[in-house]
């Protein structure tokens, strides 16, 4: 039976490893092959590398420590972060990479998606959505940011989900802008809204806080995937610690 | 001499990082020449069958790998490595592929999840070296939208349930073929490599 993959995700800036609350307030948490490395020992199935950094310089610095990680970490690597032409994709692809996520450049330039699948494979392109609440609204509906969440798009996430993946995208990385940082559990409702719409992976993101906030995200948001950064970086729960809970409540984990 | 053919396919660095840290120093085959003159030949591969087929024709591999196979020589297939053995797959309206392992490659079932994507089990169907120090019901990492059915079952070696049962490691004689990825599969898929090139080096007259 298919497991359920928990993802630890590291905001790297200049090659440093930081996270910050609601995409503000940044601080540091370690060096990223080092922390990979640890990941990768304690058992996470899979990791992912968002790029904070936006200078090309910057750039060169995250292709550098892909190379590092993926000689010492055996397991799918996903990076993120700025990519907005094939030449930067298949740059990271070959420095070890497995999976490409793309957010703004994808929603400015959706050829990209279909771009990347035909190029190097639809299993390669991740499409992450950071999709805020519509407030006021009779009917429940998320909006599609960009730019890190700074700016609103016109996009409805649902709709913009289903063509990403009509377009090509093997999975989507779904962040919800309105729980991020806030440790107070993921957005199951818009995780379930966006698993039940399209037939790809959904890899949930945004909230995490306790174990149980990730039980509810496979369970209640229906997602095939947890990511989180936070909730593990600072050591307060440990990767083994998080998969034997969700182990004893059901949900099928790789040991 | 452990050989990774280099048709550009985009697993191609994890692949050789993974044989690297077993110890060994991997020779890339670009050639026929290179895939003939190989000890132990690997055929990576990730994304499209077609587009796989279409660069090993391009570069006039696919007849070396299939004389290379043919010869009874140690050869590892990993994930499109092993679906282009086949007769023809279901991918992309449909293409001849080596016709190596006689069967087809189909489109997993449209009620699941596609691709497979993440850790699963396998499920050992024979005994043999390519599993030493491997646990039955291991987890691998698997990725893919396609899955072969061999017209000889008895070639299946190892079984994975994703809605259906799909074969997900193959062998026939010195010709072992993975659907997963042993080089994004932690331990366990280094164990396939070591174990894959230890044959290899045990094979040699």
């Amino acid at each position: 039976m298919l497991t359920k993959r928990i993802i630890p995700c590291l905001d790297v800036k200049d090659g440093r490893v930081v996270k910050g609350k609601s995409f503000i307030n940044l601080r540091d948490a370690g060096d990223p092959v080092a922390l990979a490395k640890t990941y990768y020992e304690e058992g996470a199935d899979e990791l992912v590398f968002l790029d904070i950094t936006a200078t090309p310089e910057g750039r060169d610095t995250m292709v550098g420590v892909v190379e590092r990680i993926s000689q010492e970490v055996f397991m799918p690597l996903t990076v993120g972060g700025g990519l907005r032409k094939i030449d930067d994709m298949r740059r990271m692809l070959l420095a070890g990479a497995d999976k490409i996520s793309i957010n703004t450049a994808a929603v400015l330039n959706p050829g990209l998606i279909r771009e990347g699948a035909d190029r190097f494979g639809s299993q390669c392109i991740v499409v992450a959505i950071d999709a805020r609440r519509v407030k006021g609204d009779s009917q429940l509906r998320w909006q599609v940011y960009t730019h890190s969440g700074q700016k609103p798009s016109d996009l409805d996430a649902i709709e913009w989900a289903k063509e990403a993946v009509a377009l090509g995208a093997g999975e989507l990385l779904l962040t919800s802008m309105d729980a991020d940082g806030h440790r107070a559990g993921y957005d199951n409702e818009l995780n379930r809204a966006i698993s039940e719409a399209v037939g790809v992976p959904v890899i949930a993101s945004g909230g995490a806080g306790i174990p149980e906030d990730l039980y509810q995200a496979l369970v209640s948001g229906r997602a095939d995937a947890v990511l989180a950064a936070s909730i593990f970086h600072y050591e307060e729960y440990s990767i083994d610690n998080i998969k034997s809970y969700l182990e004893r409540r059901g949900i099928p984990i790789r040991r | 001499m452990v050989s990774i053919v280099d048709y550009g396919a985009g697993n191609l660095r994890s692949v050789i990082n993974a044989v690297v840290k077993l110890g060994y120093q991997p020779k890339l085959a670009v050639t026929a020449e290179d895939v003939l003159e190989a000890g132990a030949l690997i055929l990576p591969g990730v994304g499209a069958a077609a587009h796989t087929m279409h660069s090993l024709k391009r570069l006039g591999l696919d007849s070396a790998i299939s004389r290379y196979i043919a010869e009874g020589r140690p050869f590892l297939g990993i994930c499109i490595g092993l679906q282009v053995l086949f007769s023809s797959t279901e991918e992309g309206g449909g293409h001849d592929c080596l016709g190596i392992v006689p069967g087809v490659v189909k489109r997993l079932p449209d009620n699941l999840k596609i691709p497979h994507m993440g850790w699963n089990q396998v499920k050992q169907k024979i005994e043999h070296p390519i599993f030493n120090g491997v646990p039955d019901g291991a987890n691998f990492y698997f990725v893919h939208s396609y899955y072969v059915e061999p017209d000889d079952r008895a070639l299946v070696a190892g079984e994975t349930e994703y809605g259906i049962t799909i074969c997900s490691v193959l062998i026939r004689d010195n010709l072992v073929a993975t659907q997963f990825h042993p080089e994004k599969s932690g331990e366990a898929g280094l164990k396939i490599y070591d174990n894959f090139i230890r044959m290899a080096q045990q094979d040699k007259p």
